[in-house]
């Protein structure tokens, strides 16, 4: 036990070390963002300045052919970002051209501008904007989705509530990053990479760390701090090599939205791409889960453990497969999320909640239940922006999760039973 | 390196007003995690209702600030309830899950630009803690130095008013825990199935114990909004509750200075690898170059310690330094 954690700290510190070799490069302030709209894209040609909170100027940009600007700033501090409104195209225009922006030390803060095109609603009113944002909510399910039946299928079989769960999420979009931008690997392939990386760091976590825990008996609950306390670790790991703020992969940036089905809605090719892949790997994993002998396996590890293992079922062995199929799961979830949201050091975590909310409301435990509830989740806290504020649409999918406890705790596909 | 200076800003820091925050809301998670085995994970959220009482009542409405302590006890009350009705007869890990996102939910919605008329949105609110350094006996300018640890008088004024309050909540803790209703709280925490049969009403009791243990967070919240004479939602982030419990499971859960011990420990260890990482990366030769480890990643270190730290108490040592392994309730059920 004692030789595995120093094995499991020992590979923390090495990847440690290796992240801290790569952080060195981004030092002082700057306000960066990216001019885009849905009907438009990318905005190049308009100029962005830069002045203190008293109106000095500090500096100006005109935006690429990515609609990308970026302007050094002298110092940690409150500053205005104004973009020339007469700069943009015919049809855009900006509610707000007027930011005030607050950078922190050695950070490049995003700025974004409130651009519209009147490409929403266009022409027909609401219903448009409810099916928009129904396929929107579609997409973000699918991902939650992904990302969730791993976490859903390790509380199966080993009763763990994984809250580093949310990490693995975050480290596979991670790794996919840098293998896409520091080694300038088609994403495609990077992805390919990482879902293997992950898929791996999947099978340590088991391995190195839960598997001894399960051995020595550790309780639920104390597994559940540990859990955490492992997901404190690996965030800042992740903040010291990605740093604070938001960046997007190198391909497929800053794409047009397309009109589909007579122009009600519209998406970029790598919405419906993102749409397509979740849809082919969750069918995917649902055939493993029914058809294939591991996958039987696993169901009848997360039903009953006990029966399970007493069928001549190797419990450990199905337990590391759950773990690895998890962690590739996660990082592909991650991948995609980074796609859509880039990529940040505290995206897992902003993902975690929306997991547990779409598992609860599934059924915890089961693999299905998480699909179901995900996508309910990704549909509610996308269709809520037609009523509630933008900023506020998590706010939403978490109130969903605790009404349902409310409720119906064991969830829409889990068995009713007391749960307390 | 400068032992001496590592040393005194590392006791400076292990009882500065930041373990006061951290020793309240442990306290309350002690009463919580410790006595009544409920798994509160949203402690940020009570200590920002804390903060934001004050700091609302005071400059939002111009209100004095007893009425925002009063405004701080009460929300942390309601809060406590809207948490635990639908979730105090539901599994430890539902509850769980349920804080965590309640406290996220408040941070979203104080962060809001809707709610910028109350709360200034992600800039949050200042200027309101005035009247409480008015009322200091001594200079709240001036700096006093013991024994080479250096306060100023501000701070010596908040680590006074706040270790009372610690030990008040300590001396009450002590009181509650050895009354009959104490005896009925370690019970349901023991077996929740045996209080339920000797006629013990087990959902009030939890609610009480979710609602003193809020409350104490909540002063928390108050008196680090004194300390750092701002409201604002980037303090209030869940990491905080992770650190609380780092706290609690250090000093001991279910121990009346578990706690306090706890938050000294914890901000001394913390304050000393700063420093000693600081000096590390200092100068324009530093020990450890700069391609290595930068200073401002020197800072997020800490928390990687403190991660690896958390893991390897509830691995090695659940029960923290004077805790009763028997007694640290960390089996769901």
């Amino acid at each position: 036990m004692l030789r595995r954690l120093v094995a499991l700290l020992g590979l923390t510190f090495a990847a440690l070390l290796t992240v801290l070799a790569g952080a060195a490069a981004a030092e002082g302030e700057q306000i960066v963002g990216t001019l885009a709209s849905g009907a438009s894209g990318p905005i190049e040609g308009v100029t962005v300045t830069v002045t203190t909170a008293d109106g000095d100027e500090v500096g100006s940009d005109t935006t690429d052919e990515n609609g990308r600007f970026e302007i050094d700033v002298p110092g940690a501090g409150d500053y205005v970002a104004t973009i020339d409104a007469g700069d943009l195209p015919e049809g855009v225009t900006s509610s707000s051209a007027e930011r005030p922006v607050t950078v922190g030390p050695n950070r490049a803060q995003r700025v974004a501008f409130a651009l519209s095109d009147g490409s929403v609603g266009q022409g027909g009113g609401d219903t448009i904007t409810v099916l928009q944002r129904f396929v929107e909510g579609l997409r973000f399910g699918l991902i939650i989705a992904i990302t969730a039946i791993g976490l859903s299928l390790i509380f199966g079989t080993t009763g763990l509530t994984n809250f580093a769960h949310g990490e693995l999420v975050a480290i596979g979009a991670a790794v996919a990053f840098i293998i896409n931008v520091s080694f300038g690997v088609q994403l495609i392939w990077a992805t390919l990479l990482a879902v293997v990386v992950g898929a791996a760091i999947g099978g340590l976590n088991d391995r190195l760390l839960w598997r001894p825990l399960r051995r020595r008996r550790t309780g639920l609950i104390a597994m559940l701090v540990i859990s955490i306390g492992l997901s404190i670790v690996l965030r800042y790991v992740l903040l010291i090599q990605l740093g604070g703020g938001q960046q997007p992969y190198a391909d497929y940036r800053g794409q047009r939205a397309e009109p589909y089905f007579g122009g009600i809605i519209t998406l970029t090719d790598k919405d419906v791409a993102s749409i397509i892949l979740s849809v082919v790997v969750l069918v995917a994993v649902a055939l493993m889960l029914q058809r294939t002998k591991i996958g039987k396996a696993m169901r009848a590890v997360a039903d009953n453990r006990d029966l399970a293992a007493s069928s001549g079922i190797n419990v450990d062995r199905v337990i590391l497969f759950v773990w690895m199929l998890g962690g590739a799961l996660a990082t592909f979830g991650g991948v995609l999320y980074g796609l859509s949201d880039q990529v940040a050091w505290d995206m897992g975590f902003r993902l975690l909640l929306l997991m547990f909310a779409g598992i609860i409301l599934g059924g915890l435990g089961t693999a299905y239940g998480a699909l179901v509830g995900s996508l309910i989740v990704g549909v509610f806290v996308q269709m809520s922006t037609l009523v509630i504020p933008d900023d506020l649409k998590n706010v939403g999918g978490l109130l969903l999760l605790i009404v349902i406890l409310v409720v119906r705790p064991s969830g829409i596909l889990g068995v009713r039973e007391r749960v307390g | 390196m400068d032992y001496a200076v590592i040393l005194t800003n590392s006791l400076q820091a292990a009882f500065g007003p930041l373990a006061v925050f951290y020793a309240l809301l442990a306290l309350g998670l002690n009463i919580h995690f410790g006595y009544a085995g409920l798994l509160n994970f949203g402690q940020a959220g009570f200590a920002m209702l804390g903060a934001y009482s004050i700091a609302v009542m005071s400059t939002t409405y111009g209100l004095s600030l007893w009425i925002g302590v009063l405004a701080a006890i009460v929300s942390a009350t309601i809060f406590a309830l809207l948490l635990g009705i639908p979730t105090l007869r539901l599994r430890a890990d539902y509850l769980a899950i349920v804080t965590i996102a309640a406290a996220e939910i408040l941070n979203l919605v104080i962060r809001s630009p809707s709610s910028t008329p109350v709360t200034n949105g992600t800039r949050g609110i200042s200027q309101f803690s005035q009247g409480f350094d008015a009322v200091a006996p001594w200079d709240t300018a001036a700096r006093f130095d013991f024994f080479g640890i250096r306060y100023s008088g501000k701070d010596l004024w908040n680590m006074t008013v706040g270790w009372s309050l610690v030990a008040l909540v300590c001396l009450l803790t002590w009181m509650l825990m050895r009354s009959p209703w104490g005896r009925v709280l370690k019970a349901i925490r023991e077996d929740e199935d045996a209080a339920r049969s000797l006629g013990k009403n087990v959902y009030l009791f939890k609610m009480q114990a979710l609602i003193l243990g809020g409350i104490i967070g909540a002063l928390g919240g108050v008196m680090y909004a004194f300390n750092v004479t701002t409201a604002q939602p980037d303090a209030y982030q869940t990491s905080v509750t992770f650190f609380a419990y780092t706290v609690l499971i250090l000093g001991g859960a279910a121990r009346v200075f578990g706690p306090v011990v706890g938050a000294i420990l914890f901000y001394f260890l913390l304050a000393f690898t700063e420093n000693v990482l600081v000096q590390l990366t200092a100068g324009s030769d530093p020990l450890i170059p700069p391609e290595i480890l930068t200073r401002s990643d020197a800072f997020q270190i800490r928390f990687i310690i403190v991660g690896i730290g958390l893991m390897l108490l509830l691995i090695f040592r659940p029960q923290g330094i004077f805790g009763d392994r028997r007694e640290v309730s960390l089996d769901a059920r």
